[in-house]
């Protein structure tokens, strides 16, 4: 039970360049009125980000698209995202998801 | 008027510092497995459960904490592993400027305490929160954060504590929480915002992007280019119409 003095430097070398780009925009943006288009293109962000992390999750596995038989995560999506449409609630959307993946990986 | 509206708006429930705390609750279940299967991890690459929580405590991103303790494991030198995290996790300089609209009412030191916790599931639920007002309380937002960071730091431990006993996680579909989590934030962001079609191929782009960028790079530089690439047709798309 110790902390040793590489990891220990590894971990406040990784918070900084955590820290830096969470804190940057928020303290320098906030304080400018930026421009229309700047702000449209800010709106898409959420979205965007959201799908990209998605797709990367449930599509790739180290680089390379997951084969469609072994892709469990992606059919449960399935029942994921029809919960989601229609209860529109998270805590919902989040158990049936781990439930049903639960399901699958037993069965198959 | 627009006074008044302020007033009510910050005098309401909705904006309090317990409500932060309800809205943060269906995250739990995504901070708590992934938290855990972080730990557990970490365990399995040799660090110590301090080491481990001494991470969480600073860094408090999920990502770069399995990178770390791969990256640990396989020896990697500490300025391969520092510049690594700084990839995985310069996705955030996207997320804090989306963010940046709803908090200029607050002074520089407060948007930095905020940006300081800001997670991809924390965003998820404030960018939704905020998709029908202007600005974002900082009390809402400080509830919101102060269960997600405990929760985060505690889960790890405890996987750190039980993954001595725990080589499987992945059994029990709690990996998948994270997933489900940005399916459902995805959704309400869709459905909330009324630009559906538009919004549809933002997503179709952003996912196609991911996939082709990350054969040929990793998949956290490929998340950038692809968030970076469909937000951009989303503006485009705009102008044409």
């Amino acid at each position: 039970m110790e902390i040793r003095w590489g990891i220990f430097a590894i971990i406040i070398g990784a918070s900084l360049v955590t820290f830096i780009p969470r804190v940057l925009p928020l303290m320098v943006l906030s304080r400018l009125q930026k421009p229309d288009l700047a702000m449209r293109w800010l709106s898409y962000i959420p979205v965007a980000v959201m799908a990209a992390l998605l797709g990367n999750e449930l599509l790739m596995t180290d680089g390379e698209i997951t084969p469609l038989k072994d892709n469990i995560e992606l059919f449960a999506a399935l029942p994921t995202f029809l919960i989601a449409i229609f209860t529109r609630s998270l805590l919902g959307t989040i158990l049936v998801g781990v439930v049903t993946v639960m399901i699958l990986r037993f069965l198959f | 008027m627009q006074q008044e509206n302020v007033q009510l708006r910050l005098g309401s429930s909705e904006d309090s510092f317990l409500q932060g705390i309800k809205d943060c609750v269906p995250t739990l279940l995504g901070y708590l497995s992934i938290g855990f299967a972080a730990g557990v991890v970490g365990h399995t690459s040799g660090l110590s459960v301090l080491e481990i929580t001494l991470m969480s405590i600073l860094i408090y991103a999920g990502s770069a904490q399995f990178i770390i303790a791969g990256m640990v494991a396989n020896h990697g030198s500490i300025a391969a592993i520092v510049f690594t995290v700084f990839i995985v996790n310069l996705r955030h300089l996207l997320l804090s400027a989306a963010l940046s609209p709803y908090f200029r009412h607050l002074t520089t030191l407060k948007t930095m305490m905020i940006g300081s916790l800001l997670t991809d599931e924390t965003f998820g639920v404030s960018i939704n929160k905020a998709s029908n007002q202007s600005s974002l309380s900082e009390k809402w937002m400080n509830g919101l954060n102060v269960t997600a960071y405990p929760n985060w730091i505690f889960a790890t431990m405890a996987g750190a504590f039980f993954g001595q006993w725990i080589t499987n996680p992945e059994k029990f579909g709690l990996d998948f929480a994270l997933s489900a989590m940005f399916i459902g934030l995805l959704v309400l962001q869709l459905l909330g915002r009324k630009k559906l079609a538009r919004d549809l191929i933002v997503v179709i782009s952003a996912v196609v992007i991911v996939v082709g960028i990350s054969m040929v790079t990793s998949g956290s530089v490929a998340v950038i280019i692809a968030t970076i690439g469909a937000a951009t047709i989303g503006v485009l798309i705009e102008k044409w119409k």
